[in-house]
């Protein structure tokens, strides 16, 4: 089947088998292989997208659904090169080990501080309980988000846990 | 500053440095093996068996064979030729590749189907006709024992072998230490208390399932094979002596890979198949697990029941603790398998002094293989002494702290300090981290605190559990207790290795033999080498996971890489830094014992305004005409770390929980962790790696359950069915730590991968079990799920206990 949608600001046309799903789509059609497949259940979150301004799990949603839409995957995020806050909030506080559910993770962060730019840590804890991060315990990630969220406050963000001495 | 590092140059050693992974994984860029696309690649899906244990009576690929784009079906014939799966530790029945006339676990591959595209792949996978004839299978751990019936008809008992100690190996001491143990128990001042707990199965799940590309090249005769594994230079050996073929014929290279915990520490035989299917079809090869795979088909981690007992006298002196227990080791043995309940034995006594008499058996079942997950055979061992500890404190009704800290070894007993099994231990100083982390929770106001809640009619607990882990392994000699890992042509997988190079631009390369899954060697490598030479980290390159290039280390598990392979990156720096010193010498019209290395290049000593850089130094290094008679042009270096032992950390945790009576819903409202993981090299990276074993550990303990059906089924095939823990099922970590080095290597680091996990089950549990004491209950078995805490309580209720 034909489908045509906008992937980070690009037009791309493609033929698809009709149960093509979209995070293959972007993945294997596209080449966007930063979007992963953790778990084939919409469970894991890994496959996060920005559709429409809404997130949705890439993994759970047909290639041909999403005809015509505007998709930003991880790829997409960075503007102009520069690192989105949540992005930089990542690096800044260790909020990834492995990276696998990285892309996922920051794709979620930003479509909850587009719905709440000041979250509480239960709140943080509660947006992201889609998403599964089995190196980091979270932790980090939540600091992370609260760092994002303080810098798109244009606020500074809080200071790292980090010990005395540190480099 | 960590504090206790040598030779110091910057103060990079001990500090925060930022991850210099991050950049790519952060956009999207980063490689994992299942983003690779080469050209002409093929596709891979498994037939798996829907029985536990089953004779297979017919194969029928033909349907599948004619649809369109399948390349071809393999079945155990086809592969027989090639034996069965390349293993270390080769006790007990070994897995076939494919199964033949018999399946003994759900999830055993039957058939492998090769197909253009993944879809197709499986949907030709589904076409293949199988035809079982199910058995009864044996699942349950003592039945399994008991032999009633045999897992492998061909083998004379379920039972490979039983770990016994201690002193481990000596049966007259064995027999000596159960005598002082039964003379403790018949003494009329003492009293013995004895858990038997399940320490469940466990799925180990990274995020990232397995995936492995293998690709044939005919002409050159060659393996080039990417593999989201820990342990590339075994993976390379398992293939060529599964192919006969060199370790020159055979690249492995493991890009990014998306965690492990160990279960990628394992050659797989889907490794292994990817392998014959691109000989026999002259096409890369692509398989990438579903996560249904991974639950049924990656190893498993714990899986053990056992009884713990301690024995004492009612001031908390213990005389005595046994634990009795059998281990399950699934169907078939893989890379460790029935090695893991023998790192359990090594700390099976913890860090006490008290006799020990120690056993595990190793069992067969109709499951999958139980192997390395996160702790392996520690969080088990640790699990069962610290719930035996703290059911012993409750009953004599003193402090749980002061019962540990009345049979802590001391001190004062280090060096010379040993295991009950007669194995040295480094350093350790577990009644100081104890005190520290009671001084630093505010031990006394959250005692208060409990029992104030607790009079108000809300079950309150407060846990604490410590630990002695081993790690760091270790000697090469580790190969005579039969850890040769020969079966991958390395003579021993305990040495580790670097090597450091020093460009023309001043820049260096370092290259490792070892790889991470997300421990972030990158960084803590740039700064053991920018420590040694003083080159800014931000001009270090750190490679690794490729056979081609990297010199040969065995991988990231059993918490080594930093103590093992960082330590022969500190000495490959070191003989660098001394023939720079040379070089620098040569160019100052100095004695290179005058040398002093700082900001970036090096000077005389004194005369700070006349510096060489390390592009001056390394530019001579590359004109050979210009050395000085007799110096050997390059600037690098490789060097080899065999430590004399492994390494003991060891920690303190404490856990407060909340538990509702209604519903059985527990809350860890706060955990508070005190680690002494040696020195430290960068904080950041240290304590996020305490995170994630933090998360794994209260996984195991509250949510996680990988455990059979009684049929042999197992309905965990999502994480709907197997929950991790999300983020809001956790709190924010406390943690904190003391610092004790090493001195078995040079470092003075220990390894933080695994205390995490292996300090905080038994704390959590013993949390849960110190809210629910008010109403008589003494034990519940992991996971603490609602409905288990639930219908704990009701018996306490039904019981009679109390109220």
């Amino acid at each position: 089947m034909h489908v045509s949608l906008t992937v980070n600001g690009q037009r791309a046309v493609t033929d698809v088998e009709p149960r093509t799903l979209l995070v293959h789509l972007l993945r294997e059609e596209l080449g966007l292989t930063g979007t992963h497949v953790g778990c084939d259940t919409s469970y894991c979150g890994a496959c996060t997208v920005i559709l429409d301004g809404k997130t949705v799990k890439s993994c759970t949603m047909l290639a041909v659904q999403a005809q015509g839409a505007e998709v930003t995957t991880i790829e997409g995020l960075a503007a102009n090169g520069d690192l989105h806050p949540v992005q930089e909030g990542f690096w800044e506080r260790h909020g990834l080990q492995c990276g696998f559910c990285t892309p996922g993770m920051i794709m979620s962060a930003v479509g909850l501080l587009s719905e709440n730019g000041s979250p509480s840590e239960g709140e943080i804890r509660h947006g992201l309980e889609g998403n599964l991060c089995r190196c980091t315990g979270y932790h980090n990630i939540v600091r992370a988000v609260e760092y994002a969220a303080a810098k798109m406050r244009g606020e500074e963000p809080p200071a790292p846990e980090w010990e005395e001495g540190s480099a | 500053m960590g504090g206790g590092f040598g030779v110091s140059t910057t103060s990079v050693l001990g500090g925060v440095v930022k991850r210099r992974e991050d950049p790519a994984l952060i956009r999207g860029t980063g490689l994992y093996v299942d983003d690779l696309q080469l050209p002409g690649m093929l596709h891979v899906a498994f037939v798996r068996s829907p029985y536990a244990h089953a004779r297979v009576v017919s194969v029928d690929a033909s349907d599948a064979e004619a649809m369109d784009g399948v390349r071809a079906v393999y079945t155990a014939a086809d592969v027989a030729h090639l034996g069965d799966l390349v293993t270390q530790v080769a006790v007990g029945k070994l897995r076939p590749l494919l199964a033949g006339d018999k399946v003994n676990h759900l999830g055993e591959a039957v058939a492998m189907v090769v197909a253009d595209s993944r879809y197709g792949a499986r949907d030709a996978a589904d076409a293949v006709d199988v035809e079982y004839d199910p058995l009864d299978p044996v699942i349950d751990l003592k039945e399994a024992a008991s032999d009633a019936a045999l897992v492998h008809e061909d083998m004379e008992s379920n039972v490979l072998l039983a770990w016994e100690g201690g002193p481990w190996g000596d049966e007259e001491a064995i027999a000596a230490t159960q005598q002082t143990i039964a003379d403790a128990k018949g003494r009329d001042d003492t009293v013995s208390v004895s858990i038997e707990a399940v320490n469940q199965r466990l799925l180990p799940m990274p995020m990232e399932p397995r995936s492995v590309v293998a690709d044939w090249n005919v002409g050159y005769g060659r393996f080039t094979v990417h593999s989201s594994t820990q342990i590339a230079h075994a993976l390379a050996g398992g293939i060529a002596q599964t192919f006969g073929l060199s370790l020159t014929d055979v690249r492995c290279i493991a890009p990014e890979v998306g965690g492990g915990f160990g279960c990628k520490l394992n050659v797989y035989n889907d490794e292994i198949l990817v392998c014959f299917a691109s000989q026999q079809l002259g096409r890369p090869v692509k398989f990438t697990e579903t996560r249904r795979d991974a639950a049924g088909s990656t190893i498993h981690g714990r899986g053990w029941v056992a009884t713990a007992t301690i024995t004492g006298t009612a001031d908390g002196q213990i005389l005595g603790y046994e634990l009795d227990g059998i281990a399950d080791m699934g169907a078939y043995s893989q890379n460790f398998t029935v090695a893991i309940p023998f790192l359990g034995l090594f700390v099976g006594a913890g860090q006490y002094t008290f006799p020990t008499h120690w056993k595990v058996a190793c069992v067969h079942t109709h499951t999958m293989t139980t192997d390395a997950y996160r702790g392996a055979g520690r969080p088990e061992a640790a699990y069962y002494l610290e719930r035996a500890i703290d059911a012993f404190a409750r009953e004599i009704g003193v402090d749980p702290a002061e019962v540990r800290r009345k049979n802590f070894i001391p001190a004062d007993s280090f060096p010379g300090a040993a295991t009950h099994i007669g194995f040295p231990m480094d350093t350790g100083d577990y009644e100081t981290n104890l005190d520290a982390l009671l001084e630093t929770a505010g031990y006394e106001d959250l005692k208060a605190e409990r029992d104030r809640l607790r009079a108000e009619g809300r079950l309150v607990g407060l846990g604490l559990a410590t630990y002695v882990e081993v790690c760091g392994f270790g000697p090469s000699a580790l190969v005579d207790l039969g850890f040769s890992w020969a079966a991958y042509k390395i003579p021993s997988g305990f040495s580790g290795s670097g090597l450091v190079r020093v460009q023309a631009d001043g820049t260096a390369s370092v290259i490792i033999g070892t790889g991470p899954t997300g421990q972030g060697h990158q960084t803590t490598w740039a700064q053991i080498v920018s420590n040694q030479l003083g080159i800014p980290v931000e001009n270090i390159r750190v490679s690794h996971g490729d056979t081609a290039e990297s010199p040969l280390g065995i991988g990231t598990f059993g918490s080594r890489s930093a103590a093992v392979d960082g330590s022969a990156t500190y000495e490959a720096a070191n003989k660098v830094r001394a023939k720079a010193a040379d070089l620098a010498a040569h160019l100052l019209e100095a004695s290179a014992d005058d040398i002093v290395f700082a900001d970036g290049g090096a000077h005389v000593a004194g005369s700070p305004d006349q510096q060489v850089s390390w592009s001056d130094i390394a530019t001579l290094a590359y004109q050979p005409h210009r050395l000085p008679e007799g110096m050997e042009g390059g600037l690098e270096a490789h060097a080899v770390f065999s430590p004399g032992n492994a390494t003991w950390p060891f920690g303190s945790h404490l856990a407060l929980v909340e538990v509702d009576g209604d519903t059985g819903d527990v809350k860890l409202l706060r955990y508070i962790a005190m680690d002494d993981c040696g020195n430290v090299i960068n904080p950041m990276i240290v304590d996020g790696q305490i995170h994630g074993g933090l998360a794994q550990g209260i996984g195991q303990a509250m949510f996680e359950d990988g455990d059979y059906e009684a049929d042999g089924n197992l309905l965990k095939w999502s994480f709907v069915e197997y929950p991790l823990p999300t983020s809001a099922d956790l709190p924010s970590f406390e943690l904190h730590r003391t610092v004790t080095p090493t001195d078995i290597n040079p470092l003075g680091v220990k390894g933080i991968g695994e205390a995490g996990t292996i300090g905080s089950a038994q704390t959590v549990v013993n949390a849960v079990v110190d809210a629910l004491s008010p109403l008589g209950v003494t034990h519940v078995d992991m996971p603490l799920r609602p409905k288990r805490v639930w219908a704990a309580i009701q018996a306490a209720k039904t019981n009679g206990s109390v109220s």
